[in-house]
């Protein structure tokens, strides 16, 4: 090895231990404190952020006599608005996850991780910790001398008055958790006469322990080791993906920016400020490029646009962008993604599910079970006896009278479990409301009407509503006779 | 080693490879440790409350004095406590009120299900659908009749059906023409011949003038379609009639007499399963 070429490896062993210098993974023992600074992103995370009130106010709608939304576990009842949705309708809850992941995919694929960076609740909540926090002990600057500061009446004072607000809002979460699933008036009586059921406190304890442990003191490091969608979002972006990109074509080779002298021409946009890094909430530099770390909150733009504009040079050097885009590739528009379209037909569809189902909820919905054991009966007249249980499920808020009818092979007798026939070929059966009635009936045919071993059979509900709104189903069984 | 470190003042153990390849001993991060020693915590909290620790014999038991078994009864009283009303019910009722009571009715329908299958499946085939030997009970064919006490009766002090064996006292010709007239009966059709012969021969004691049996005495209906004995694989229908004449039901001193035996279930069941028995089987499909 001639000297010349000891110094190039020298030179690049340097820089690879540089580069892991560089490459420090905070596992906890820093505490980030970021820079809160106005612009256009801050607003739209508020925006985005305020989506959540709901989570906390939904549960004081109500919708005539009971909470507009509830989703009763004991009753097993799911009421949202008029509807109500019965565990026989749970398919639907199914399409709606399917919706949602499949909303994140959709979203992630052409936007980055959205979720993460605007809506997620481990962001919005360490956001509005930080908030408290920035408001009782001034900017990062401060807040990390507090830390070092011995302590003081002052500090405790400041420490413990954060930390109550902290609890407060994190009680405040686990309350309104809990209401979704109980009436929240008779909660808050419950909660100030200590008489909560134990399941409630539980709940409530495990989320006031949880957001506040999480939403104070972990904050980015559960989105670094605990949370499992940050990992699978960051395998969902690609080339074509637009996320919150540093533009380094145009910001390297990076430069202080001098009073007073204009930018000499070899340097780039980049005064290496460190704006961008000081406003980030998980302590991310994005000149480093993409990084498990990044929530994709865009608030290095601004910070970076703020500089900008003071240094009157064009904004956009840390912007929205694909690395094509970056790379002055064509920038393939979002319909021309064909994962946007699997990923949108998916969505329609588990939509135009959820929307069928929504309004094809039956008022009254019949299973009927034919007996298997044993599957027919040969009587002493020479009739062949099947046996039916007819379930009714009423989903209507009144009792109802519901008519059963048959029609099946000739010359059929319908007969009740006391083996009397039913009058005029018609069963009553008395459902309550949101209960299942069940019913057994008995069905004779001749022996002569049958000309296989199996005939189709068909059982009609039909019934009406107090108000005289009508009703009706149907349910097709068979009738088994011998070979 | 401390000496020759090559990185003194690095947080590393002193072991180098390959010049600068070295061994670090970084902490664990904080969050992790206090997480691991909050589980340790947990376990040996666990391991007070709850049944855990082998010490002699048995276990410790735990503070909490919880026990699965306890768990278990528990659960088994809140199942009681919810058939109470249905129980209550049902034991201060006569079978043919219960029969008539919608609700309790279809209580039966499921409780009475598994007793069935507990009790008397094993024989009567699950829903009463029979086996080849034993009756069917989810038709309207019944040997000591289908009313709500006589089913009662039937599982209180249970049945055995008598028919003498007629070997001996018949020709192997009369046999068979009184098998034949069994057959022809059955479908509905008469024979004057074999009519004559039954008549003759004293058939007509148990199984009545009109071949209809008679429930005090657990004859059978012999002119319905349906047979007390089917015939066995490889036998016809004719066959097994000649075998039931000729060796008669329960008949001791014929060592190959059909065996028609169901045994008292008074002393195994109490009151109300019976009376929950009773419905159900009434229910089955051809109760009278």
């Amino acid at each position: 090895m001639s000297d010349n070429q000891r110094n190039k490896h020298d030179a690049a062993v340097d820089e690879l231990y540089a580069e892991a210098e560089q490459w420090h993974i905070n596992t906890g023992e820093e505490t980030i404190h970021a820079k809160r600074i106005p612009g256009k992103w801050r607003n739209l995370k508020r925006l985005a952020a305020a989506t959540w009130v709901v989570f906390f106010l939904g549960p004081y709608l109500r919708w005539g006599e009971r909470q507009a939304v509830l989703f009763d576990i004991p009753e097993r009842q799911f009421h949202i608005f008029g509807v109500t949705v019965l565990p026989q309708d749970f398919w639907m809850l199914s399409l709606t996850l399917l919706f949602f992941a499949i909303l994140l995919a959709v979203v992630t694929t052409v936007a980055g991780r959205v979720y993460c960076g605007f809506f997620c609740f481990q962001t919005v909540w360490t956001d509005a910790f930080t908030w408290i926090e920035e408001k009782l002990e001034g900017n990062p600057q401060k807040r990390r001398k507090l830390e070092k500061a011995p302590w003081t009446l002052d500090k405790l004072r400041v420490k413990a008055i954060k930390h109550f607000l902290w609890l407060l809002i994190s009680a405040l979460t686990g309350i309104s958790f809990v209401a979704w699933f109980t009436d929240v008036y008779q909660l808050w009586g419950d909660i100030f006469t200590f008489d909560l059921s134990p399941v409630a406190a539980g709940t409530i304890l495990l989320f006031i322990a949880g957001t506040y442990v999480l939403a104070g003191f972990l904050r980015e490091q559960a989105c670094f080791w605990l949370c499992p969608y940050a990992r699978i979002q960051g395998v969902m972006i690609d080339r074509t993906t637009a996320v919150p990109t540093y533009d380094f074509y145009r910001g390297e080779p990076r430069g202080r920016a001098v009073k007073g002298k204009k930018k000499n021409a070899e340097q780039g946009d980049c005064v290496d400020c460190n704006q961008c890094v000081a406003v980030c909430p998980t302590g991310v530099d994005i000149r480093n490029g993409q990084h498990e770390g990044c929530i994709m909150c865009a608030l290095c733009i601004d910070a970076c646009d703020v500089v900008m504009e003071k240094l009157d040079r064009p904004t956009g050097l840390i912007r929205y962008a694909s690395l094509d885009e970056l790379e002055g590739k064509e920038d393939r528009p979002i319909y021309k993604h064909p994962r946007v379209w699997v990923y949108g037909t998916i969505l329609t569809l588990a939509l135009s599910g959820i929307i069928y189902g929504l309004l094809g909820l039956d008022a009254i919905q019949m299973k009927v079970l034919h007996e298997r054991q044993p599957l027919f009966v040969a009587m002493s007249d020479g009739s062949i006896q099947n046996k039916y249980t007819i379930k009714l499920l009423n989903k209507m808020s009144e009792d109802l009278q519901i008519r059963i009818t048959v029609e099946g092979p000739q010359g059929l007798v319908m007969k009740d479990l006391t083996g009397n026939e039913v009058a005029g070929g018609l069963a009553m059966i008395e459902a309550p409301h949101n209960k299942v009635a069940a019913k057994t009936l008995t069905i004779r045919v001749p022996r002569a009407s049958l000309e296989s071993e199996s005939a189709p059979i068909l059982f009609h509900a039909t019934t009406e509503t107090q108000a005289g709104e009508a009703y009706a189903t149907q349910r097709e069984s068979v009738f088994i006779g011998p070979r | 080693m401390a000496e020759n470190n090559p990185f003194p003042g690095e947080n590393n153990t002193g072991h180098v490879w390959d010049e600068n390849l070295r061994e670090l001993s970084n902490p664990p991060p904080k969050w992790w440790m206090i997480a691991l020693w909050a589980s340790l915590a947990w376990f040996v909290g666990y391991g007070f409350l709850y049944p855990m620790w082998p010490i002699g014999q048995e276990p410790t038991q735990g503070l909490l004095g919880w026990s699965q078994m306890d768990e278990y009864n528990e659960a088994v009283a809140e199942v009681e406590k919810m058939r109470a009303p249905y129980e209550n019910k049902i034991a201060g009722m006569n079978a043919a009120a219960i029969l008539e009571d919608s609700e309790l009715q279809e209580y039966i329908q499921r409780s009475a299900k598994v007793l069935f299958g507990d009790n008397c499946a094993a024989c009567h085939g699950a829903g009463g659908a029979g086996n080849i030997a034993f009756p069917v009970l989810a038709d309207d064919n019944w040997l000591y009749g289908g009313q709500i006490d006589t089913i009662m009766q039937s599982i209180n002090n249970g049945r055995a059906g008598v028919m003498t064996a007629h070997a001996k006292i018949l020709s192997d010709e009369e046999i068979n023409t009184l098998a034949q007239y069994t057959l022809t009966l059955s479908q509905g059709k008469d024979d004057p011949a074999g009519k004559t012969l039954f008549q003759q021969k004293g058939c007509i004691a148990c199984h009545g003038m009109d071949a209809k049996g008679m429930h005090a005495l657990g004859s059978a209906n012999l002119t319905d379609g349906i047979w007390r004995f089917l015939p066995e694989a490889g036998e016809t229908q004719l066959d097994s009639a000649e075998y039931t004449i000729r060796h008669g039901v329960n008949d001791p001193n014929d060592p190959q007499t059909r065996e028609a035996q169901m045994p008292a279930f008074k002393d195994r069941l109490d009151d109300s399963d019976v009376k929950k028995l009773a419905v159900y089987v009434h229910t089955l499909g051809g109760g009278q």
